[in-house]
């Protein structure tokens, strides 16, 4: 198992077997979302309460789900990076953060296009609604740093440092529901009785996460690619590559 | 089952809520998968044309 983390985490091994997963996953997660969004949008009854308008929360609660799990992911690698210096580590920490500003975007873009039909406002300063915008705050902190320190070494350390004091936000947003009276409902799926969602929904919400989370590891690993390229370029491996004609 | 094609667009009347949301999924998804592409490209034609000035210099081990 060290064996073979070791190996994987070899910049050209890595640049080479993701090269070749990442195709596959591509597909994957293109058939499962193909899956979701019909299921979502066309098999699945509408609400009873909310008619219509709860369809959004097949892209709302994925995007939401990812936004947490990207951070997370972000900030272990981190850490991983500053205490055994793995650069392959740094390379996913930093290269998940747009990733993941992204999907805290939607999240926040798509809670509010599902408020205003619901709740009668785009926006308010509720709990949840307010800790995953420092979240989306977090992200840009972390990519914002690592973009303004010139030396590579320092900016990796300084945006990974940034990225585990600010997972305290985490638990923050989960518990935002029950810690306060929030306007935003608690937890529909995430809790230890049985959920509180009918199968005809449920299927198609957890296909759109798991192709959610394939394509983030799809796109990380296209962007881990190119930003061990980048730190690697005056490698041997990186050079010889380089050298041959464009192949992949 | 929505009863009618017409009625699928329609949402039940929220229709610019729920496709003004999947359309912004989309796009953002779509940016997310295009821009590393072209960055890729960018980042080994830039070392590709490095490595065809330096190629044949002796340091190479």
């Amino acid at each position: 198992m060290w064996a073979f983390l070791h190996r994987f985490a070899s910049p050209p091994h890595f640049y080479r077997l993701a090269g070749t997963i990442a195709p596959w996953l591509g597909w994957i997660c293109l058939g499962l979302m193909t899956g979701g969004l019909y299921g979502g949008l066309v098999a699945a009854p509408p609400d009873y309460q909310q008619g219509e308008s709860y369809r959004i929360i097949f892209v709302h609660v994925p995007s939401a789900w990812m936004s947490m799990f990207i951070y997370v992911v972000m900030a272990g690698a981190s850490a991983i990076a500053l205490i055994w210096r793995i650069k392959l580590a740094e390379v996913v920490a930093i290269e998940s953060a747009p990733v993941g500003a992204s999907f805290t975007f939607l999240a926040l873009i798509t809670g509010s296009l599902w408020g205003k039909p619901m709740w009668g406002t785009y926006w308010v300063w509720d709990a949840r609604l307010t800790s995953e915008l420092i979240l989306l705050f977090l992200y840009f902190g972390v990519m914002g740093l690592h973009a303004a320190i010139e030396d590579q070494r320092t900016a990796g350390r300084a945006a990974g440092l940034f990225a585990i004091v600010g997972v305290v936000n985490i638990p923050i947003i989960h518990y935002s529901v029950e810690w306060w009276h929030t306007l935003h409902q608690g937890p529909t799926v995430t809790k230890l009785s049985a959920p509180s969602i009918h199968v005809s929904m449920l299927v198609p919400l957890l296909l759109m996460a798991v192709s959610f989370k394939l394509f983030y590891v799809t796109v990380l690993l296209h962007r881990a690619r190119s930003g061990v390229l980048e730190r690697e370029r005056n490698a041997g491996w990186v050079r010889e590559l380089a050298g041959r004609p464009e192949s992949d | 089952m929505p009863e009618s094609v017409a009625d699928f667009f329609r949402m039940g009347g929220y229709a610019f809520y729920v496709w003004t949301s999947y359309a912004i999924v989309l796009v953002v998804l779509a940016l997310n998968f295009i821009i590393p592409a072209l960055r890729h490209r960018r980042v080994y034609r830039a070392l590709s044309r490095d490595a065809g000035l330096t190629d044949r210099r002796s340091d190479e081990p």
